[in-house]
């Protein structure tokens, strides 16, 4: 493979992560002023503003690579829904608190083994980033198991919550942990890890909480969905970019 | 939700060597919640090295009502500082 291609496929790569960053923490945002207590409030938009700083980063990264005049904002404002290419998950609704507990920790343990293995890439701008990102995301999914576990082995309403969340978010799951043919020449690059590598060990930490909240795992083998890292997405994520893109789009250009 | 849950007094040591400080207060299921809610809201801005989270019920305080019992006493006791003393000259370092 050459360079050349190498370069295309790490632009959609950076793109592809930052939107993923970008969305989660759009989605954490609407908690703000919502929590279910002050300290939760917080809590969430903390995850939701350390997930923004990475996509910061990383579309400041995207559009070093693209070159084509568009700067971080123009790639978070101006591109459409299908242009985006974060994952499935994170643009699923808040729901109850157990459902954006649910939604945190599934994405959480991911993030955290796939951090670890991109802090060894090739590429040392996303090296850099992993390694910084790691701290966050360590304390994210601290959080965020602690909550699962909480809830799981709380009362018997907040059982039966948690497990419905965690039920209902376990078909946009599998999509995390399977690559697209651009992460796949990516990988096999040494410029990301190896994402079907990271299947197991995803499964076994988040079957580690979940039995100790006294949870049911949902099937390893249950049927997934894919499509959001090649652009295809659920109704939501375009609700998601209306209300965040609406400024920009109104008023272009706009800054204060 | 938060009615339900106790009260916490939440202590930050800013630098290694200092003392902690109390900073404020927050509601939490558990220690572990405590600590963390202490995490989130009081060390956004750099402000701790070390948390101390203490149940709001097992602090004992002294009683206003009390004050002058307790306090005024102390007033006309001047003797107990060290500068009521005079130094005498032969005493270099002191």
């Amino acid at each position: 493979m050459t360079t050349e291609a190498h370069t295309t496929d790490l632009q959609r790569y950076v793109l592809h992560l930052a939107d993923t960053h970008l969305v989660l923490a759009q989605r954490l945002g609407e908690w703000c002023g919502h929590g279910p207590v002050l300290e939760q409030d917080i809590a969430l938009t903390n995850i939701g503003l350390d997930l923004l700083g990475q996509s910061t980063t990383l579309y400041q990264y995207a559009a070093t690579l693209l070159n084509d005049g568009r700067t971080e904002d123009d790639l978070a404002f101006m591109r459409r829904e299908h242009e985006y290419t974060n994952v499935l998950l994170v643009e699923q609704p808040n729901g109850d608190f157990g459902v954006t507990v649910a939604r945190q920790f599934y994405f959480d343990v991911f993030q955290r083994l796939f951090l670890k293995g991109l802090a060894n890439s090739k590429d040392e701008a996303l090296a850099g980033m992993a390694e910084k990102a790691l701290k966050e995301v360590t304390y994210h999914l601290k959080w965020s198991s602690e909550w699962v576990i909480r809830l799981g082995d709380g009362t018997d309403e907040s059982h039966a919550r948690m497990q419905k969340a965690l039920n209902d978010l376990w078909m946009y799951t599998g999509e995390l942990t399977t690559p697209t043919a651009y992460e796949t020449a990516l990988a096999e690059a040494g410029y990301i890890p190896n994402l079907a590598s990271l299947r197991e060990l995803w499964l076994e930490q988040v079957k580690q909480v979940i039995t100790e909240a006294t949870l049911v795992m949902p099937a390893a083998d249950a049927w997934m969905q894919q499509g959001g890292k090649t652009g295809r997405h659920t109704e939501h994520l375009g609700y998601i970019l209306t209300d965040m893109q609406y400024l920009q789009r109104t008023y272009p250009g706009m800054k204060w | 939700m938060s009615t339900n849950w106790p009260l916490w007094e939440v202590f930050i040591r800013s630098r290694q060597g200092l003392d902690h400080k109390h900073v404020g207060s927050l509601h939490a299921a558990d220690a572990k919640m405590a600590m963390e809610n202490a995490r989130d809201v009081y060390t956004r801005r750099m402000e701790g090295v070390s948390i101390w989270v203490v149940l709001s019920g097992n602090i004992h305080a002294s009683n206003p009502d009390e004050a002058g019992s307790f306090y005024d006493p102390a007033e006309d006791k001047v003797y107990r500082h060290p500068t009521f003393y005079d130094v005498p000259d032969e005493v270099k370092n002191m």
